[in-house]
């Protein structure tokens, strides 16, 4: 009997602690809303090279730059900045919890989930695309893939239109793109299939430099917005000027160079720099 | 939640499906694969001790995720050997081989704990009457292992059919896979979330309680 009473409260309260941890991250979330004080939270991947990467408490990619550059328009600093990791499985949860203020995460705006947040921008049209390897000249858009073996990562929308209009692919599905170019490089699969963004950023790699070329024969159109909270005209409006402001004066060019260049990504200069879309 | 039923309906039932195929066949090969490492486990030859326990040494709590990515990442796309042709096919014999190979290791520890569960004596007599040391096992020892080790293997099963959701980084074609892609598609919620737990529930909390009953009426009176 004694051991079945302690064990209940323990188990009392730990349920209690956890409350009160929800409770404290709750009140973060909110100050940091406000603008003022507290840190200025920026929902970014992790692990996706060019666009959004860590490395040590380094932060790089076009995302970062452009995401630094809006929260200085806001009047954030960079120390005033703390990078949360956004998942794509996660990134409308993180918004509507405000566990985050805005996410660049190559964070394609669509209707579905216009339901949920709200987007600013959007600050970049990227387009599915293949990566395939450099000294391969087989594969020159996605008609001539009949047959090959194309690799994607599982349930994304990439993979999911692959099968819906090339139903004569054979389509590997991994987890993440480092194993897909990881099985490109060692010649099991022909093609990796994504964002061209994502796919210049492999390609840009170091260790990659040389081996692969995307193909440059975008099949579809991926606008990256920034995520924010659902309804908040003001802040899309700042991050919209914000993000004109950086066009305008030649640093969101710049920022493409300095992160998808080095693979010889050409951006599609008929739709980028890309227009805001009006704030609603 | 219903609108998600109603436009994945099917294709939820479809993936489920494959959950318990990957269960199934996983679960058989790990049963067969785990009874044979737990004979060699308790043979009087040191060799096979020492293979068993290697086996069980290395599989067990390597993560399931890199056994998973080494098999098609490594194996197939590296090093060439395939299971299939087809890619997809390829993934999903992979997958039930990764299964079957991890679980196995626990199986092997189930099935141990089932022998310790036989006295000695019984061993011994078997062997003094003359039985081999494989008709020992076979006609003496397994037959009350297993209804020892019923209540332990009922949960390396159930870890298992969770487990499989793990193959969503090879495949997709079962469950987490599908979750994965509901998520891309309609947006992170609390339904889809619940559709998917609940579908495990289904699965699991049947054969929690039967495998409890089973082992109550299964287990060697002493």
């Amino acid at each position: 009997m004694k051991i079945r009473q302690i064990g209940a409260l323990a188990a009392a309260s730990v349920l209690a602690l956890s409350l009160a941890a929800c409770g404290d991250s709750a009140k973060d979330g909110g100050s940091g809303g406000g603008g003022g004080g507290g840190s200025f939270k920026i929902g970014i991947k992790f692990d996706q090279p060019g666009l959004g990467l860590k490395e040590g408490n380094d932060y790089t990619g076009f995302d970062v730059d452009v995401a630094k550059y809006v929260a200085k328009e806001l009047g954030h600093d960079e120390g005033d900045i703390q990078w949360v990791q956004a998942p794509s499985a996660q990134r409308e949860t993180l918004l509507k919890t405000g566990q985050v203020n805005m996410i660049l995460a190559t964070y394609s705006i669509t209707d579905k989930r216009k339901a949920d947040v709200s987007f600013a921008g959007p600050y970049f049209i990227a387009g599915q695309d293949l990566l395939v390897r450099a000294d391969d000249s087989s594969i020159t858009g996605p008609d001539s893939l009949t047959g090959k073996k194309l690799c994607s990562v599982t349930g994304s929308t990439s993979a999911q239109k692959v099968k819906d209009k090339y139903p004569g692919v054979q389509l590997q599905e991994f987890g993440t793109y480092s194993e897909c170019v990881a099985a490109l490089v060692a010649k099991g699969v022909d093609a990796l299939t994504t964002d061209n963004t994502i796919l210049a950023g492999y390609a840009a790699q170091d260790q990659y430099k040389g081996k692969l070329k995307v193909v440059g024969k975008p099949f579809s159109e991926e606008r990256y917005g920034v995520g924010i909270k659902k309804g908040d005209v003001e802040l899309c409006k700042k991050i919209d000027d914000a993000l004109t402001k950086m066009v305008d004066s030649g640093e969101w060019q710049k920022a493409v160079d300095a992160n998808l260049g080095p693979a010889g990504f050409q951006v599609d200069k008929a739709l980028n720099p890309p227009k805001p879309d009006p704030c609603s | 939640m219903g609108d998600i039923l109603s436009t994945y309906g099917p294709d939820i039932l479809r993936a489920f499906w494959w959950t318990i195929k990957l269960s199934f066949f996983g679960g058989l090969g790990a049963l067969v694969l785990g009874t044979i490492a737990a004979v060699m486990r308790v043979s009087p030859v040191a060799v096979m001790r020492f293979i068993g326990t290697s086996y069980v040494n290395i599989f067990r709590n390597t993560p399931l995720t890199l056994l998973m990515v080494m098999s098609v990442l490594g194996i197939t796309y590296i090093l060439g050997v395939s299971l299939s042709q087809d890619i997809t096919q390829n993934a999903i014999r992979w997958a039930i081989v990764v299964i079957a190979v991890y679980h196995g290791a626990f199986v092997c520890e189930a099935i141990r704990s089932g022998v310790n569960t036989v006295p000695a004596g019984q061993a011994e007599a078997a062997r003094s009457v003359g039985l081999t040391f494989g008709q020992t096992m076979r006609e003496v020892i397994l037959p009350q292992a297993f209804r020892g080790s019923i209540a332990p293997l009922g949960s390396v099963l159930i870890a298992l059919i969770k487990n499989t959701t793990v193959a969503a980084v090879i495949v997709s074609a079962e469950a987490a896979s599908l979750m994965q892609k509901i998520i891309e598609n309609e947006g992170g919620s609390f339904a889809i979330f619940a559709i998917f737990a609940l579908g495990f529930v289904i699965l699991t909390l049947p054969l929690g309680v039967g495998f409890t009953s089973l082992s109550r009426r299964l287990a060697v009176k002493r």
